[in-house]
């Protein structure tokens, strides 16, 4: 028994990080102190425990990483349970970020692993600033973008518009749809990031309603009549809550009495939610496949180990197996991760004329800003208890807000966009005021 | 217990109710359970297998606790296969999990009847000479075997099934079957009823493409002496023939047809993927020829008979632009169409059958129908016996491998990979796996790599030093997210060997953890 006991736990570890090689990146240094450090001072945040979240936690806790934390909003349903192998059907309606948390805790000792049941937008700036590198498992392309943004945000550049290293939020991002799906790697500021690459995921085609409503072919015509019309004809004012049974059986009885009318085969109860509530498939497999490739990247990133994806890797299991590895390029000129948008400015510009400048920008047409600067709040549009502190800044001169630095980068929060492409989202903002009447040349070649 | 429709919701919609079925039905064993066997397993328990059956033979160590997440502290000591076994159950109370504390080498040697009893075996770290072994015993007695091994930052996965046939193989695209440019009577005198001169503006854009594209077909056809559009610039003169039929810019049904007119420059008659099974000598029927065989027979006399060159029609339309009436219209047309070929298939079948002394009801209505709605996408896929490809892989295909830059180190994986398990066998340890003599393995796993792509007839080529050096750096670790990878490969093949849907992987999968160029090599 003696000798059972006496193979270390990480026997198979250390032979990755304790021996030299020669197909490894340029800052490992192997050795016992590089797989103490990894456990004692590297932090990881993993975003979503979902399926790729479950898979995530379990793979770093057994990758070396003891320092994890999890955000995630979502609540357990029963059809996670085929693929989230942490939740059991007992633990249905309970926080996911919570209890993926306590049970790799429980399996793996020596792991601590701190949960967070929260929206990721309720988090504040320095919340992400902490940790060494972030892997995201989420299914929405608005959350990707999101903590893309807050990532890039840390990034800051030199006078001559190079990335400094040390202001670099490393990413890992994964995903998957049935057989396929994809993992990445994101060294903001050196390769691409979400938003460089936005093109990758194309936005979901939706039905025009003349369709749905004069000229219907296909069951999914039926249940969108159903649910996006016909709901808000019957019930006036009572909105349409795609988790309520008694709503779902409603749109699928009326969509089943439409496509009866025109005579349109194919609607059925399990079609009607998958329309409505646009359900990816998923499955355990893949998730596996993708979340080891992050979990892996995660290691080498953190290590030096080995070489890094460069920069990202599509499985598709369909039709055969493929696998590829396609090293896509940075857009020098992205809003998130590049430079920033310069703004100059003068010195005597209130913070209230700043905020009203956002939305003529042609760059950002941002209204409702809210402006933060290093992490302090210089003013926060909601919630009201935050605005209320903050207004009194609104009158005050942003060059005396920044501590009258003659450059600085300034983050703003807000809604973006032209029409119906308006959203949340968080800008990047290289200002620099004009000293007595003089532009800082250097600054303004870099915007 | 939940109701396994929701608790299956988000797999049913990718494998149905009959591929779970065929989950459910499913008898799995599992030779090791590593990280590499344990997560494949999970995999497969959490969709709802059957039943599993763990082989191992080890106690749990310290080590394991650091790449395992089957076991935990109270593990140690204790039989892993029995720890493994316990976590799993845990998962999913569906599943009948059973475990046998036995090495599986031994197993092997010993009792090679005990393999018969499964659906599928995963061989997980298993060294060359006991992949050999039980790769017979699977083909002898029938049951589908797959190989996974993680080692280092690499590894492998290797289906052997002597043959299997896919009906359902549903790949992502496919061009839809219209018979735009060859109509059968039915449809063609529908479309005699279309206008596409009408003067009505809302009926002339509601008319779809599928209808627009016939008309245009067989109006350029007539003007060019009965063939169809070929050079780049027939297809130019055919896209313009659409556009003057446009009455307004805004009309989508056009659009539509611009954008599908490539489907009525595609040739009719069958792909040379379908004719190269209907030639398939399994094709010719015996008393004992499996269900997808004769019904190939069948679909063979149908194409050269009522088909005309033709598969059955498989009867959907994509949705296009259109008149609600019209787009029903059609699609009742299409599907009548395809009724009517199954009809006729169905009778061959039980033709066929007769003749060779089977049941002509043997085959089920739903099979053949859809053996038939899939008719074009059947898929053969066949594994060579593992003793076969280690003995003498297909020469051309390893050389051109070695030299080309896309494969180096895949193939050098692969050879290496094989080199261990010599190594092991000639010094009772893989090369790096204790501290300490690692200069003296370098040396010697480059030996033994050198003396095998002797072997294997590949004089002169050699490997570089830095994978070498790699190989013995790993010392036969098994990393956790690498065997997580692994086994995810696996379970997906698993999953699609068990439903019979979708194509399962080819050749042996190399997996690059270095910078993710994995390969599939053909030998």
């Amino acid at each position: 028994m003696a000798d059972l006991r006496s193979s270390s736990r990480s026997r198979d570890l250390d032979k990755l990080l304790l021996r030299p090689g020669h197909l490894v990146g340029p800052t490992f240094e192997p050795g016992a102190q590089l797989r103490d450090d990894l456990q004692e001072y590297v932090r990881i945040l993993v975003v979503g425990a979902g399926g790729l979240g479950c898979e995530l936690l379990k793979d770093l806790a057994l990758s070396g990483f003891r320092n994890l934390e999890v955000i995630d909003m979502d609540r357990i349903e029963v059809s996670n349970l085929n693929r989230q192998f942490l939740f059991r059907l007992e633990d249905v309606g309970e926080p996911k970020a919570e209890v993926a948390a306590k049970r790799v805790m429980e399996r793996v000792s020596g792991v601590n692993i701190v949960p967070h049941f929260c929206r990721i937008e309720d988090k504040e700036l320095e919340f992400y600033s902490e940790f060494s590198i972030i892997v995201l498992g989420l299914d929405s392309i608005e959350a990707r973008s999101y903590i893309n943004a807050v990532a890039c945000g840390f990034l800051e550049y030199d006078a001559n518009d190079e990335p400094l290293e040390e202001t670099m939020k490393p990413m890992v991002d994964g995903g998957t749809e049935g057989f396929k799906g994809h993992a990445r790697v994101i060294l903001p500021g050196m390769t691409p990031c979400f938003e460089c690459t936005i093109w990758l995921f194309p936005p979901q085609v939706k039905f025009p309603l003349c369709t749905l409503a004069e000229t219907p072919r296909t069951a999914a015509h039926c249940i969108e009549y159903a649910h996006l019309i016909k709901w808000d004809e019957v019930h006036s004012g009572k909105s349409f809550d795609p988790d309520n049974p008694d709503h779902m059986q409603w749109v699928y009885l009326e969509a089943a009495k439409r496509a009866q009318l025109f005579g349109i085969p194919g609607v059925t109860y399990s079609l009607t939610q998958g329309v409505v509530k646009n359900i990816i498939p998923a499955i355990a497999s893949t998730n596996a496949i993708i979340s080891a490739a992050c979990a892996l990247e995660t290691l080498k990133i953190a290590s030096g180990c080995s070489k890094t994806l460069s920069n990202y890797l599509t499985y598709n299991g369909l039709e055969g197996l493929h696998t590829k590895v396609t090293e896509f390029v940075r857009d020098k000129d992205c809003l998130v991760c590049g430079p920033g948008i310069f703004m100059e400015l003068e010195t005597s510009i209130t913070l209230k004329l700043f905020i009203d400048q956002l939305e003529e920008h042609p760059k950002l047409l941002m209204s409702g800003a809210s402006v933060t600067v290093r992490g302090k709040n210089l003013y926060m549009a909601a919630p009201p208890l935050l605005e209320e502190m903050t207004r009194s800044n609104l009158a005050i001169p942003l060059f005396e807000l920044m501590d009258k630095s003659p450059t600085g980068i300034v983050h703003v929060t807000g809604t973006a966009g032209k029409g119906d492409k308006r959203q949340s989202c968080l800008r990047k903002l290289r200002v620099a005021f004009k000293a007595n009447g003089i532009t800082d040349t250097d600054m303004a070649g870099g915007a | 217990m939940a109701e396994p429709k929701t608790k299956y919701d988000r797999q049913l919609r990718i494998w149905g109710e009959q591929g779970q079925a065929a989950l459910e039905k499913a008898s799995i064993c599992l030779l090791n359970c590593g990280p590499t066997g344990s997560e494949t397993l999970k995999n497969l328990v959490l969709g709802g297998i059957g039943s599993i059956t763990v082989v191992d033979g080890f106690k749990v160590e310290n080590g394991d606790l650091g790449n395992n997440f089957m076991v935990n502290e109270s593990s140690l000591g204790q039989p892993k296969a029995k720890c493994v076994c316990g976590f799993l159950q845990e998962l999913n109370d569906a599943v009948k999990a059973r475990f046998i504390e036995e090495n599986p080498v031994t197993l092997i040697e010993t009792n090679p009847s005990f393999f018969s009893q499964f659906t599928l075996v995963i061989a997980t770290q298993l060294v060359e000479d006991s992949m050999v072994k039980l790769d017979r015993i699977c083909r002898d007695a029938n049951v589908m075997l797959i190989f996974a091994r993680s080692y280092g930052l690499s590894g492998f996965v290797r289906i052997s099934v002597k043959e299997h046939t896919v009906i359902e193989s549903k790949p992502d695209h496919f061009l839809d079957d219209l018979r735009l440019n060859n109509p059968w009577p039915e449809l063609k005198k529908f479309t005699e009823n279309i206008d596409l001169d009408t003067s009505d503006p809302v009926v002339h854009k509601h008319i779809p493409y599928i209808l627009i594209l016939v008309k245009i077909a067989e109006e350029w056809a007539k003007n060019h002496g009965g063939r169809l559009p070929s050079s780049r610039e027939d297809k130019k003169e055919f896209k313009e023939l659409i556009k003057a039929k446009m009455s307004a810019t805004d009309e989508d049904n056009y659009k539509e047809a611009i954008d599908a007119s490539f489907k009525v420059f595609a040739s009719p008659g069958i792909s040379s993927d379908l004719k190269r099974i209907l030639d398939d000598t399994r094709a010719e029927v015996e008393s004992n020829t499996p269900d997808f065989w004769v019904m190939v027979a069948a679909l063979k006399e149908f194409i050269a008979n009522e088909g005309g060159g033709e598969a059955p029609l498989d009867g959907s339309i994509p949705d296009m632009t259109s008149s609600t009436e019209l787009y029903v219209n059609l699609q009742k047309l299409y599907q009548a169409k395809a009724e009517a070929d199954f009809l006729v298939v169905e009778e061959r079948v039980r033709n066929i059958l007769k003749k060779i002394g089977r049941d002509p009801y043997s085959i089920s209505k739903t099979v053949i129908k859809s053996f038939c709605k899939n008719a074009r996408k059947l898929t053969v896929c066949r594994y060579k016996p593992i003793e076969e490809e280690f003995n003498s892989p297909i020469l051309p295909e390893l050389q051109k491998y070695l030299t080309d830059e896309e494969y180096s180190v895949a193939v050098g994986f692969y050879i290496l990979l094989r080199a261990v398990d010599r190594f092991s066998a000639n010094y009772n340890a893989f090369p790096g796996q204790f501290d300490g003599a690692m200069d003296d393995d370098i040396s010697r796993l480059k030996t033994t790599a050198v003396s095998l792509l002797g072997d294997l007839g590949c004089n002169g080529s050699t490997l570089t030093e830095d994978l070498i050096n790699e190989m013995c750096r790993y010392g036969a670790a098994e990393l956790h997210a690498v065997a997580a990878y692994i086994g995810g490969v696996a379970s997906q093949e698993v999953i699609k060997l068990i439903t019979r849907q979708f194509v399962p992987m080819s050749g042996t999968f190399i997996f690059n953890g270095i910078d993710h160029k994995s390969q599939l090599l053909s030998l």
